[in-house]
Parts: structure tokens; C-alpha cells; sequence
């Protein structure tokens, strides 16, 4: 469903850790003119080449989310820093991504058939995203701290969502971290809009415009009703919300025994 | 501007009873007419003769009002009000007014550093020099007050009085920065009471300022004891210190033969050189005050006395204690000691130090207040119950088990997902909550997951990868969504619309925020109207927001088309304010009116009561 990325350092040169969803779920039920998963590869891997031949000192690592599991599928860094790119490499590249997503999925397949959540089957079933995010972000900081001078890095997160729908926590995460998150209309021009908006460094970031969504719903909701509420009631204890006064809090339990001017006591138990 | 009627009583000297008639008073002159039509003090006065008003304290007897024509001589027209309130109402209609004539005159040179404040300041209050520095200073320093100041003061829409009567507590602070602490005892006693030696002539001088006697006193007890028997009734004071003074010479030189001789020789010198026996008491007493539970584990860190090679190692067994003429060997780090807990202790006395005897009296009495009244008992039962309490063994101890509350905290699983519900409905997707509708089993899946790979692979990528039509219809879709300025333009999504305006119109709007600010505090504490002076201080705020209304719409007017409609996001919640308590003031005036006309009514019929008796008594 997402290709998340994230970017370093603060000159043209960039580690572009790209975090793949694979969840079989979405991708298989993804039909009816929607991408296919094989042209959504056929999309992705020339943008991960493309990245490189932007500037030779770039690294590309690609991570794969799945239902089970989280890996590393490729690191540029890995090949030994070959310093360019002709066509034989690119199918190098092209052929160990796509053997290493297979064992991938195997893998994940494996690990489905042991665990009870396959049962569920449906529209339950979520990829692992925090943990391959963690995964991105730990790789960053070793990175960081093996080489590069560079003081603060900076981990701008940039969402580009396939799939029906919005993803409210990506774009919370884009937008608190100062990076991109784009839903495309039009899925067969996905390379184009990967090249034009995703493929930009931090430093052209600067003075590029990038598209931005209209704006970032950061209101609560109430815990009864899911409605956004700007007024309400607050638990002491657990600090969950209601719109309307309630005698328990249904988070945690504890009695709110404070009665509102307008209501008749409650009878302590 | 208002025109004010009232009825007065106009008199030239305060003590003349006055003429009782009618004050009117206008922008820029006032008229006086008399209730009797006969009479001839009919006054019409321009307020330019008018060089300033002086008024009678909120209070006094009379409620009189002096506009006076020369400063000097005092020479003006005096005006009795009936209450306070209404003189209140005529000083201040003045006071603008006077502000307002000269203001417009060329202010002196010296003053166009200081901000600008109307002449007529000093004759409006009774101020005091330091609360007019201490205005100054304010308004010189913050420039966003001075430009309020500027805006409504100057500008007659307040008066001073009630822009600062909001804004006591930072004229407070600059009062209380000013501490008053008090001054400890020096440590120069210690040091420099020592006497000047006369190497030809033998004489020692001790020199014994009243300071100094007061440390005495406040550090030796005994002597200070000694004093208060003494004198005057067995020596005089002179006497009294020279023997003070002999034997601090004696302690000084060490001398014990010496002191032992004239001790049993003079039987008052001897009290100077014992042991303080009041200080040895309430040592003692501290000393069965001491908490036994204290934690003396943290000082052990700091206890370098025993360690090797600090310090002086005392052995006290070999000093013998004679009971009586017994010479004190008093150490310097005893008297250090002394000297700082009396510094600590503070002054106790606020006696000027002429007098020794009213200094030792004073002392005395402020000691007997300050000695411990608690009850002993008490603080022993409190200290044995601690002590028990400390020294309890924690294993021997039963367990205690206190009940608690298991923690029962719902999934919070259930929150995110309604959350992302929530995100989808702000982000106005049409598709709403779909979800995916997946037939397939597991195996299926990965099955097909799989397939679709290892057709990439036998098929190979794309060439080309991307067809030109689909790619120039994204980059125009991506431009058209750029070049619209309904989104969020900009590197920074945090930045805000304010940062993108000019400047100068940024400026403006934050000012206009404060103005309004301002004077919606004024407005809203005015209501509700029960004076005169309520009433025209209502109207004036409600012509200067009517002002600030006006300039508002200006600003969204001159603002460039795209910017237009954040600008007007941004105004609305001033504009609102204002439109609120517009509304406000039109709901009362009509209320008012409307009460007003059956008032008079009212008065007609009483007045024709009235008539109507009058008419039946005749």
C-alpha cells in the first residue's frame, strides 16, 4: 500500500532507505484496475536505479513490510560502492531485488501458516509498519554514527500511498517530520511522480515546491463516539476523552465520581 | 464630543456659599447659567484661557472644581458639585480637553525622547513624582504600550487613569524589585575592637561605637545581664565598659595570672571573664533538642576533621574545670562561631542606637518574646513517638499487603482505528471507510504475490517504463495542484500565513489586535452603564472601534487577491469580537429607550398628581 523513504544528509547526496509494503492481502484484492503488483515493481525498481544515478555517492537501501515479517531486500552499499551504473548492472541490481523479495515472501508465507492471525484472513490483517520503520531508523543511526561529520541528521518521511485510501498516520508522520506524502490519481504514470517529487534531496527540497495535502486534521476524537470534539470531558487518570459525562471511564475504570451541576448525584458504591 | 449639563453651585472664593445654576460644557468652551434669571453672573469661557483645573480630594467636604486662568495667582472659576461622581465626570471632560489644546502646542525640546504625554497629566491626578517615573520608564520601554498610549490617550478615547488602572500589577513590580533587607551584624567586632596602643605613655584605648555595643549585647548574654544590673545603679556606664574593656586586654594578652589576681580582686571585672553562663545553657538546651533519628550518614563524606594530618587534635581530658573564678578560654573559632549564629539569627531590633541602656532594655524584651514558648512536653512526646517509629526493624515486620485496584486499560487498537476513521473523513475521501474485501485464503495470496514476481522476472522491466501520455498527464496534474494556492504553499508546512505578508501590513494587524484588545477590556468592564461617565466613555470606545472596523476592511481590501482569503480567515475572529460587542451596545441603547419612555411617562403622571393636589389644597 506504501512506499515510504527516508532521507539524509544535508548536500545533494542522499541515503534513500525506501520501506516497500508487501502485504499479499492488499495487493492480491487490489484489482479492478488498480496496479497490479508486477507493474507496481515495474515502477519502483527503475526509481530505486534512478536514485543512484543521481549523484554516485547516493545509497539506496530497500526494506520490504510484510504481514509477518520485516527485511532488507537490497543496500547499495553492499555491492562495494561501484561507482556507475551501465546496464549491466541495472539488471544485477534488478534480478537480486526481485530474487531477494521471493525469499522474502516465502519466508513471510512461512511464518503465516505458524501464527493464529491468518485465520482471521479478511480485511484485518495490517502490515508490520512500525517495526520496518524502526528498522529504517536504526540502520540511519549506525550509519551516522560510523561515518559521516554531519551533526543532526535529518529524517524527513515521505508517504506516497497506492490504495483507496488515506493514510491518516503517514501523513501525520510526513507532516511532523517535514517530508512528503502524496496520494497519486494516476497510477500508471506512478515512475513520473516518483522521479519528479519523491526523487528530490533535502537540499533542493530548499527551493523546490512540493505538493502538499490540504491540511493535517490533528483534532481529537471523543473515546464513545469517534467524533472530533474541540470541548469535552477528560479522565484525570488516563486522560482519555468524552464528549458527554460518564460515570466510568471505559479506558481505564476508574469512577468519575465528580457530578456535573446539571445531572443527580450518583450513588456511591 | 459629549456636551455635559450639571447643576452646580459657581463661586469665586472656596468659602462663598455660590450661585446654584446649570454647567454646560463643550469641546472648546463652557457656559455657566444661573438658576435665577435675574441674576448677572451669566459666564461664557473659551477652555483656551483656561490654563489648567485643580479639584478637591475624592472625600473632602466640598466637591469643587477650579479652572483656573493663571496658574500662579490661582485666579479661576470654582465649581461646587453635589456629589463626587459628577465632579469626576466635569475633571475628566476637562482634562481632555485641556489635553487636547495643549497637546497641539510645540512640545518643549527636551522632551521628544520621553513619549508624549498630554500637559494636562499633572492637573488630572495627584500623582506622585515616582508613579509618574515609573509610567514613563514603562512606556519608554515597551514600545507596543507606548503605541497604545499614543493611539488612545493622546487621542482622547481613554484617559490615563484608565489605561493604567488595568495594568497596576506592572506598575507594582518595579516597586517590590526594590528589597528591603536588612543590614547583618558586621564580623568587625571580631577584628577591630583592638585597642590602640600607646607605646610611650602605656595607655590603651578601646574605641566602642554604639554598633559595636549592640553586637556586644546581641553576642555575650552575660555581659549584656551584666549590663542591666550594673547600671546605673552600682557604676556608671564609662565605668562599666572600662572594666569591659580591661578585661578583653586581659583575655587578649593572655595573661591568665594576671586575670586570676584581678578577678579575685574586682568582683565585676571577674563576671566579664567567666564562662558565659547563659550561652552554656542554652547549648545545653540545643543539645537535648537534637533529633537522635537525624541521617548523619550524608555528612560522612564531609567530615574531614578526622581525618590524618587536619586539624587540631584537642584532648579534653586533661582540662579541669574549677567552679568559681574560673577564666574562660574563649578560642577565636568559639567566638567566630558565636558571632555567625547571631548574624543568622537576624536583627531582632528596630531601637535607633543612641542609648545604650534603652539598646540593652530593648534587647531584653525582644529576647523574652522570642524565648520559646512551646511546651516542652509536647515536642518530647513528638520526638519519642519519631524515635520509635525510626527504630522499628523493617524484617521483623509483619508483610503488609495493602489492597489495590487491578489496572484494566482497553485496547488501544480500538482508539487508532477510529482515529484513522476520523483522518479519512477530514481528508474528504470520497471512498469513505472501503474495505478490502479479500475472498482469497492465505496460501492464495502469497501464491499470487509470488507470481506476480517471478513474472517481472521472466519478463524483464519495461522499456519503455512509463508511456509519454500518462507522464505528461501526471506532470500537469502536479502542476495544476501546485500553482493553486489553496494548499499549503511553501518549504515549511508550519509556516503560517502571517509570515507571507508584507511586512508593514503584518505589522498593522497585529497592532489593530492589540487596539482591539484594549478597548474591548474597557467596553466590556463599562457595562453596566450607571453614570454619566460610563456612558461617554462607552461612546468614545465605540467610535474608536468603529475606526479600527473600518481600517480592518481596509487592510483586507489592499491585500493581494491570493493572500485575500487567508487574510480574511485571519481578521474574522477580530472582526467578530468587534461585531459582538457592537450588537451589545445597539441592544442596550434600545433597552434603555424603551425604558426611558415610560420613565417619562412616569413623570408626567406624578407631576400631574402633583398638580392635581396642589390644585385640590387651594
Amino acid at each position: 500500500m506504501t512506499a515510504a523513504q527516508s532521507k539524509l544528509y544535508s548536500d545533494d547526496v542522499s541515503l534513500i532507505v525506501v520501506l516497500l509494503d508487501t502485504n499479499p492481502f492488499f495487493w492480491a484484492a487490489s484489482t479492478s484496475g488498480n496496479l497490479p503488483f508486477s507493474n507496481f515493481l515495474n515502477q519502483v525498481i527503475p526509481f530505486l536505479n534512478s536514485l543512484l544515478l543521481l549523484n554516485q555517492h547516493n545509497q539506496v537501501v530497500l526494506i520490504a513490510t510484510g504481514v509477518n515479517s520485516c527485511d532488507y531486500i537490497y543496500d547499495s552499499a553492499e555491492a562495494g560502492g561501484r561507482n556507475s551504473i551501465d546496464a549491466a548492472n541495472v539488471a544485477a541490481i534488478s534480478s537480486t531485488i526481485l530474487n531477494r523479495l521471493e525469499n522474502f515472501v516465502t519466508k513471510d508465507a512461512r511464518l503465516a501458516k505458524g501464527s493464529d492471525k491468518a485465520a482471521a484472513g479478511g480485511n484485518g490483517i495490517s502490515s508490520l509498519l512500525s517495526g520496518s520503520l524502526s528498522i529504517a531508523l536504526c540502520y540511519i543511526q549506525r550509519v551516522f554514527r560510523s561515518g559521516a561529520r554531519h551533526p543532526e541528521p535529518r529524517v524527513p518521511i515521505d508517504s506516497c500511498i497506492v490504495g483507496p485510501q488515506h493514510s491518516a498516520f503517514l501523513q501525520q508522520a510526513s507532516y511532523i517530520t517535514g517530508g512528503v506524502y502524496l496520494k497519486p490519481q494516476h497510477l500508471d504514470g506512478l515512475f513520473q511522480y516518483l522521479a519528479a517529487v519523491f526523487a528530490s534531496d533535502l537540499q533542493s527540497r530548499s527551493f523546490l515546491r512540493l505538493p502538499k495535502p490540504v491540511g493535517v486534521d490533528f483534532r481529537a476524537s471523543c473515546f464513545c463516539h469517534k467524533k472530533t470534539i474541540d470541548m469535552g470531558y477528560v479522565c484525570s487518570v488516563c486522560l482519555s476523552i468524552f464528549c458527554k459525562h460518564q460515570k466510568m471511564c471505559s479506558t481505564c475504570g476508574s469512577d468519575l465520581n465528580q457530578s456535573p451541576p446539571d445531572s443527580t448525584r450518583v450513588s456511591r458504591s | 464630543m459629549a456636551v455635559i449639563n450639571m447643576a452646580v453651585k459657581y463661586k469665586t472664593t472656596v468659602k462663598e456659599h455660590g450661585i446654584p445654576g446649570v454647567l454646560k460644557m463643550m469641546e472648546d468652551r463652557f457656559a455657566f447659567v444661573p438658576n435665577d434669571p435675574r441674576s448677572a453672573m451669566k459666564l461664557k469661557v473659551d477652555f483656551r484661557t483656561i490654563k489648567g483645573h485643580k479639584f478637591s480630594k475624592d472625600g473632602s467636604k466640598q466637591a469643587l472644581l477650579n479652572l483656573t486662568q493663571d496658574a500662579e495667582k490661582g485666579v479661576g472659576y470654582i465649581f461646587e458639585f453635589d456629589n463626587f461622581s459628577d465632579r469626576n465626570v466635569c475633571r475628566d471632560f476637562v482634562g481632555k480637553v485641556l489635553g487636547k489644546f495643549q497637546s497641539v502646542t510645540p512640545s518643549k525640546p527636551n522632551e521628544q525622547s520621553v513619549p508624549e504625554k498630554p500637559a494636562a497629566l499633572s492637573h488630572v491626578e495627584q500623582l506622585s513624582t515616582v508613579e509618574m517615573e515609573r509610567r514613563m520608564k514603562l512606556l519608554r520601554e515597551d514600545s507596543e504600550l507606548q503605541k497604545l498610549h499614543k493611539q488612545f490617550v493622546i487621542s482622547g478615547v481613554l484617559t490615563e487613569s484608565e489605561f493604567w488602572a488595568t495594568r497596576k500589577s506592572l506598575l507594582d513590580d518595579d516597586e517590590n524589585k526594590a528589597s528591603k533587607q536588612q543590614a547583618g551584624f558586621k564580623s568587625a567586632m571580631l577584628a577591630d575592637v583592638r585597642p590602640s596602643t600607646d607605646g610611650r605613655t602605656n595607655k590603651v584605648t578601646f574605641s566602642l561605637t554604639p554598633e559595636i555595643i549592640h553586637q556586644i549585647f546581641a553576642e555575650k548574654p552575660a555581659v549584656h545581664r551584666a549590663f542591666l544590673n550594673f547600671v546605673p545603679t552600682k557604676m556608671t556606664e564609662k565605668d562599666f565598659w572600662t572594666k569591659y574593656c580591661r578585661a578583653e586586654y586581659l583575655h587578649r594578652t593572655k595573661n591568665s595570672v594576671a586575670a586570676a589576681a584581678e578577678a579575685a580582686e574586682d568582683e565585676e571585672l571577674a563576671v566579664f571573664l567567666k564562662h558565659d553562663d547563659i550561652l552554656a545553657n542554652e547549648a545545653r538546651c540545643k543539645i537535648r533538642r537534637v533529633d537522635p533519628t537525624l541521617d548523619m550518614e550524608a555528612d560522612v563524606g564531609d567530615d574531614y576533621i578526622h581525618l590524618p594530618d587536619h586539624g587540631i587534635f584537642r584532648d579534653g581530658s586533661k582540662e579541669t574545670m574549677d567552679a568559681d573564678y574560673e577564666i574562660a578560654r574563649r578560642t577565636l573559632s568559639q567566638d567566630l562561631n558565636r558571632h555567625a549564629a547571631v548574624v543568622l539569627e537576624g536583627r531582632a531590633l528596630d531601637v535607633e542606637l543612641g542609648d545604650t541602656r534603652t539598646v540593652a532594655e530593648a534587647l531584653a524584651r525582644s529576647k523574652q518574646e522570642s524565648s520559646s514558648d512551646l511546651p516542652d512536653e509536647n515536642v518530647n512526646m513528638e520526638r519519642l513517638a519519631k524515635v520509635s517509629r525510626m527504630t522499628e526493624i523493617d524484617d521483623l515486620q509483619a508483610p503488609r499487603s495493602l489492597p489495590y485496584a487491578p489496572l484494566c486499560i482497553k485496547d488501544p487498537r480500538e482508539y487508532f482505528d477510529s482515529q484513522h476513521a476520523n483522518a479519512l473523513k477530514a481528508l474528504g475521501d470520497s471512498g469513505g471507510m472501503k474495505s478490502i474485501n479479500c475472498n482469497m485464503s492465505t496460501e492464495e495470496v502469497y501464491l499470487y504475490l509470488r507470481r506476480q514476481i517471478s513474472e517481472v522476472k521472466t519478463r524483464g522491466l519495461e522499456i519503455p517504463v512509463i508511456q509519454p501520455e500518462a507522464a505528461l498527464k501526471v506532470l500537469d496534474g502536479l502542476n495544476q495542484h501546485l500553482s493553486s494556492t489553496r494548499y499549503h504553499l511553501g518549504k515549511n508546512p508550519q509556516e503560517s500565513v502571517l509570515d507571507r505578508l508584507p511586512h508593514r501590513t503584518r505589522d498593522e494587524l497585529m497592532h489593530h489586535w492589540m487596539s482591539i484588545q484594549e478597548l474591548l477590556q474597557h467596553f466590556w468592564s463599562s457595562y453596566p452603564i450607571t453614570t454619566a461617565y460610563l456612558y461617554n466613555k462607552v461612546l468614545r470606545l465605540k467610535d474608536a472601534m468603529s475606526q479600527i472596523y473600518q481600517k480592518l476592511q481596509e487592510i483586507k481590501e489592499s491585500v493581494q487577491s491570493d493572500f485575500r482569503h487567508q487574510v480574511s480567515l485571519f481578521v474574522q475572529p477580530m472582526l467578530q469580537a468587534l461585531d459582538a460587542a457592537f450588537a451589545h451596545y445597539d441592544a442596550e441603547q434600545q433597552k434603555k429607550s424603551a425604558k426611558s419612555g415610560s420613565k417619562q411617562n412616569g413623570i408626567l403622571e406624578t407631576g400631574i398628581g402633583k398638580i392635581s393636589r396642589s390644585l385640590a389644597n387651594s
